[in-house]
């Protein structure tokens, strides 16, 4: 059985360790927040924010208080405001131990394709080129296939590249990867999933 | 030195010219200089430069500079949420610089502290790094960067006194303090002008050297994602 987007976001939550400070992508990383557990985990919004709560209640919005998804959120007793150049200042520096994002593709050598499809239409790179550029590890979480079901882990990415040789392990529905030397190694396999339907399902070397 | 004005229309005459650069703060619709942005659309200012992390939404924030417009060219890292922004992009009238978000803010202060490139690796090997000098620090690559010296920089805060010195409130801080640095003149706007003496001087997050001219306003301040959580029955 492959795993479920709420499963792979609790995969991904084993790989925060006590005392990270950890930026979450949107999508599937946003519920990685929801199976910390009783880790003690400080989670940094890019537009200025580390110590990010949860949504606020009913009435209780603050258009001054929001998340790099424009959402409205919450404040905790231990967070701190900054500005942007200092927020980047400290992904690009390397002060933030973890980043969970999801991805287009993902080649065996860690190169990431994120932000563009060519010929559709452009929003922008938002933070993800200076966040998997920065930040020590850089977990990716996906679909091990597209919805035409063709694989996203690739030999080499076809789409424009939001890094390259950055990612360290991808979560997809089917298991846990990490990137080595040669190709991505198996690290876990969701349950039932033999090794003979990922190698079938995945165009990187295996090693 | 008066820093004080009335209106947004008074405190942005004798600043503008066609063609300008203006550096903008916010992020989204968070912070971001309402009342400055409807002057400009009021002035008739036109072929601006804007470097802003994004470019409003259709009818609020810069998403009106650009109803009329008045914008030659944005330098943004996100600009997903505007119909009218990709109609003017995908039909040629509108230029457009993707930065990255972090780029984009060490280029305001880089250009508001007087540097005029850096280098980084944000980039590196993609379509950013295309055309840029790449240089080899401790076996890294990285790509050089040039600073933003911006003609005009317009800001929100939420509280300043008269001598320009400012807080800002939670994460509507964002782009706007180095976007305040990177403008030869630098225009805020504020929700209370206090007076001198009830700021406490450690909690001022923008000194008033980068501040030359002020207003209060009313703002709206809209939402543009409103999520909320069910109160837990008691």
């Amino acid at each position: 059985m492959p795993w479920d987007r709420n499963q792979m976001a609790a995969r991904a939550a084993e790989e925060l360790e006590d005392g990270m400070y950890v930026n979450l992508g949107i999508g599937i990383p946003t519920l990685v927040a929801n199976y910390v557990g009783d880790k003690d985990i400080t989670l940094q919004s890019e537009n200025g924010m580390l110590g990010m709560g949860p949504f606020p209640y009913e009435g209780e919005e603050d258009p001054d208080l929001i998340n790099a998804g424009k959402q409205t959120i919450t404040e905790l007793n231990r967070t701190a405001y900054f500005d942007s150049a200092m927020s980047f200042g400290m992904i690009r520096g390397g002060k933030i131990a973890a980043a969970i994002l999801g991805a287009m593709e993902v080649a065996e050598n860690g190169d990431l394709a994120n932000w563009m499809i060519p010929g559709k239409l452009v929003k922008g790179m938002g933070g993800a080129m200076d966040l998997v550029a920065g930040v020590e590890k850089v977990v990716v979480v996906m679909d091990h296939t597209n919805k035409a079901g063709e694989t996203k882990l690739l030999k080499a990415c076809t789409l424009p590249l939001t890094g390259t040789g950055v990612v360290d392990r991808i979560i997809t529905d089917l298991g846990v990867f990490d990137v080595v030397e040669g190709g991505l190694k198996i690290v876990e396999t969701a349950p039932d999933v033999t090794e003979d339907e990922i190698r079938s399902k995945t165009e990187a070397t295996i090693v | 030195m008066k820093k004080v004005y009335d209106t947004a229309d008074e405190a942005l005459d004798g600043l503008l010219h066609d063609g300008m650069l203006i550096a903008a703060g916010g992020f989204g619709l968070c912070g971001i200089p309402e009342l400055l942005i409807d002057a400009l659309v009021k002035s008739g200012v036109k072929d601006l430069t804007v470097a802003s992390n994004n470019a409003g939404v259709d009818g609020f924030g810069l998403g009106k500079l650009l109803e009329t417009k008045q914008i030659k060219k944005m330098m943004s890292s996100y600009v997903g949420e505007n119909a009218e922004f990709m109609r003017q992009y995908l039909s040629g009238e509108l230029e457009l610089e993707f930065n990255p978000q972090g780029t984009l803010a060490e280029r305001m202060r880089a250009g508001g502290a007087g540097i005029p490139g850096f280098y980084t690796k944000t980039g590196y090997g993609t379509q950013i790094g295309e055309g840029k000098e790449v240089k080899v620090f401790r076996g890294e690559h990285y790509i050089l960067e040039e600073g933003i010296f911006a003609d005009l920089s317009i800001v929100k805060a939420w509280k300043a006194d008269d001598t320009g010195n400012l807080v800002f409130r939670k994460t509507a801080r964002n782009f706007n303090p180095p976007a305040a640095m990177c403008g030869k003149v630098c225009v805020v706007e504020v929700e209370e002008i206090v007076p001198r003496g009830s700021l406490d001087p450690d909690t001022i997050h923008l000194p008033g050297i980068y501040v030359h001219r002020i207003i209060q306003g009313e703002h709206e301040k809209r939402i543009e994602q409103r999520t909320v959580r069910k109160r837990e029955e008691a």
